[in-house]
């Protein structure tokens, strides 16, 4: 098992710059998962660390060895590819077998790797069969066999279960995790699901356009995005952004979207944003809707209604933009029926309207 | 699985195989008519209107592989007797076998070296074409090749001006070099004209195989030749098969240069067979044995790789 480190890593695609200035260790046992957009550079940095892309500029390390120059094959990585799964012309057994004939173990020691591993994945009786007669499930699981096999320093996934259907995605994902588990490999893993994300990392990169925007634990992540890239890439559904004007300060404030009647808030939350042009960001679970007026309380109407089976998405309209905010089921049952809203405080973001980043209280 | 066909769709399903039928007659009555003017005695070769029912007679493939000369007299019966059945076949077409007058040898016709020059010509420049041909559609699939557009039209355009125009030239430099009238020069210019058909028909099948085959071996620890052997090989298999079935066909076939680059030595089996027509009265059985026999080997081939064919005729149908 191992640490990567990549240091400054820079990757150019002809004149586009596809990689810019990636810095990020992966601590040895860790289990990272690489989110972003279709397109922002996940595969590549993987393959960059796997050696199939040379890197413009910058260093990458595997336990202290440099090894952006080396070969794929004297990396000891293993790659779980996004498209590839099996070699057609070879059976169950002959695919995973295969990385361990390169190494030129014998042919007693290959058979009893491959069985143990297909034990453990629970493939053991798909072994004399060919790819094409397995499902999708078992496909992985026989990439996913063929790439511990060889019991590599690290383990690279891109996308292994992003072809399968929800529920297989969902049985998966929980096999991965304890694959993870039992195993203790540094793995990197890649995703555009955040759900998988969330569930599985021990650390969420988020990336976008080539850049890391933020790297923390995955709670971390969701409760303090860095920016607002980050704050609507993670969550479902998506965090309400508005542009809000902060009023006021001392104990109480105001927090004013478009001409609307102003939040009320407790000065506190607010006081480290200098008036500057802010936009807010709150996640919907923090949009309290309720059937009387209370405290703090601004009325209008509701515009939408999203029946989820253990929730309700509502939407609202607040000074000419919609806030969705999520409540207990048959809460609402149109629209149109008049409600009253509140803001959660602690649970309100600040970004900063001309850069994105976020405007965290200081402590 | 019961499927719906909308009566147009019947309509036009009965028309294709009504086509596919005309199509088939129309391919195979010049075969039929060869390979049954092989088996018919030279009498009924060229009669008017043609013979369709006879009884078969393998005296033309008896006289097809023996030199023989026009007898007098009628052989007397004691050497009839002690000839073997072929030879008995030939002296009752009122033919005998030329022999060697000191040895007593029998002089063979040259149409059996014909077919070996032709085999050895064929098999040599299919298999250089294709393993070439395979290893360069590898190198502009896989790697960036400066000016890769330009390389490939020009691989392809040698094949846009008509063999006859460069016969010629050709001729002249293989006389100087010495290479006329020998296998070798005959095999590089049957390879030379199927490597460029040969490097495009790969370049699509290799182009289907994923990168990540060869990558996936490549992180395991292999080289990329190792890679190529072991994964893009048994996964091209279909494409090759189809590249040397076409490339096969197109040496075999090949009239004009092997006419004009040898005359004994290296003799393919295409300029000779003809050549028998001008000796004398032409028997036209005679030949349609030798033409026969010749349709045989692209035959056998292609029906063993049938399998690989029809799957390689949808260019690059590699199951995923
Ligand atoms: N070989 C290449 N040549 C040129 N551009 C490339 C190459 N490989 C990738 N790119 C470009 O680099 C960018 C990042 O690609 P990458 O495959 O890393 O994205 P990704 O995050 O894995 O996306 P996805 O979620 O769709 O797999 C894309 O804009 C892509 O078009
Ligand atoms: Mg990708």
């Amino acid at each position: 098992m191992a640490r990567i480190e990549l240091a400054n890593v820079q990757k150019f695609f002809g004149s586009v710059q596809v990689l810019k200035d990636v810095n990020l260790t992966i601590e040895d046992g860790e289990f990272v998962v690489m989110l972003g957009q279709s397109g922002c550079g996940k595969t590549t940095t993987l393959r960059a660390i796997a050696g199939l892309e040379t890197v413009s500029s910058g260093t990458i390390t595997i336990d202290g060895r440099e090894v952006q120059d080396l070969k794929a094959g004297d990396r000891d990585i293993a790659f779980v590819f996004q498209s590839f799964s099996l070699y057609p012309h070879m059976t169950v057994e002959e695919n995973i077998a295969f990385p361990l004939r390169a190494v030129s173990s014998s042919r007693a020691e290959r058979e009893s790797e491959v069985k143990e591993v297909a034990r453990f994945l629970g493939i053991e009786r798909l072994l004399s069969r060919r790819p094409s007669a397995l499902s999708g499930g078992d496909m992985q699981r026989v990439a996913i066999g063929r790439a511990l096999v060889r019991r590599p320093k690290a383990l690279l996934m891109d996308e292994p279960i992003g072809a399968l259907d929800a529920k297989l995605r969902e049985q998966m994902r929980a096999e991965i995790k304890r694959l993870h588990i039992a195993r203790n490999s540094t793995s990197v893993y890649v995703t555009h699901d955040q759900v998988e994300a969330m569930s599985l990392a021990d650390r969420i990169v988020v990336m976008h356009n080539g850049v890391l925007q933020q790297v923390g634990a995955p709670d971390e992540v969701y409760l303090h995005p860095a920016n607002l890239f980050v704050a609507q890439f993670v969550g479902s559904p998506v965090m309400n952004v508005a542009d809000v004007a902060v009023e006021g300060a001392g104990t109480d404030a105001l927090l004013r979207i478009g001409r609307a009647e102003g939040f009320r808030v407790p000065g506190g939350a607010v006081a480290h944003l200098n008036g500057a042009a802010t936009k807010l960001g709150i996640r919907p679970e923090a949009v309290l809707l309720t059937r009387e007026p209370g405290q703090g309380g601004i009325e209008t109407e509701t515009t939408n209604v999203e029946p989820l089976g253990s929730h309700d998405i509502v939407d609202v309209r607040i000074g000419g933009e919609t806030l969705r905010a999520r409540c207990e089921s048959g809460f609402a049952r149109g629209e149109g029926e008049k409600v009253w809203v509140s803001l959660d405080p602690e649970r309100a973001h600040f970004f900063d309207a001309a850069t994105g980043q976020s405007m965290r209280r200081a402590g | 699985m019961a499927e719906v066909k909308t009566t147009r769709e019947v309509v036009m399903n009965r028309a294709a195989i009504a086509a596919v039928f005309v199509a088939l007659i129309v391919m195979l009555t010049p075969i039929y008519w060869i390979a049954s003017t092989a088996f018919k005695p030279r009498s009924l070769a060229t009669t008017v209107p043609p013979t369709v029912f006879f009884e078969p007679t393998l005296t033309p493939f008896a006289k097809l592989f023996v030199r023989r000369s026009q007898m007098r007299e009628p052989v007397d019966q004691e050497t009839y007797d002690a000839a073997p059945w072929w030879e008995q076949l030939i002296y009752d077409d009122g033919e005998s076998v030329v022999r060697n007058r000191r040895s007593g040898e029998i002089t063979p016709s040259g149409y059996w070296d014909r077919y070996k020059n032709s085999l050895i010509v064929s098999i040599i420049s299919t298999f250089l074409a294709v393993s070439m041909g395979t290893l360069t559609a590898y190198g502009f699939s896989r790697f960036k090749v400066k000016g890769e557009n330009d390389w490939l039209f020009f691989i392809l355009s040698t094949r846009m001006l008509p063999p006859v125009v460069v016969a010629i030239p050709m001729f002249l430099m293989y006389r100087t070099v010495g290479l006329h009238d020998t296998h070798l020069g005959l095999i590089i210019l049957y390879t030379a004209f199927n490597l460029s058909f040969s490097v495009w028909i790969m370049k699509g099948f290799i182009d289907e195989i994923p990168r990540e085959y060869e990558e996936a071996a490549l992180v395991d620890g292999y080289t990329r030749l190792q890679a190529f052997w072991k994964i893009v090989l048994p996964e091209a298999l279909t494409g090759i098969a189809a590249t040397a079935v076409f490339c096969f066909i197109i040496a075999w076939n090949e009239y004009a240069f092997a006419l004009m680059m040898t005359n004994r030595n290296a003799q393919t089996a295409p300029p000779y067979i003809p050549s028998q027509v001008g000796s004398g009265l032409p028997d036209w059985s005679v030949i349609a044995a030798g033409a026969f026999l010749f349709l045989l080997p692209v035959a056998i081939f292609t029906f063993l790789l049938r399998n690989h064919l029809l799957r390689g005729m949808s260019f690059g149908a590699i199951r995923k």
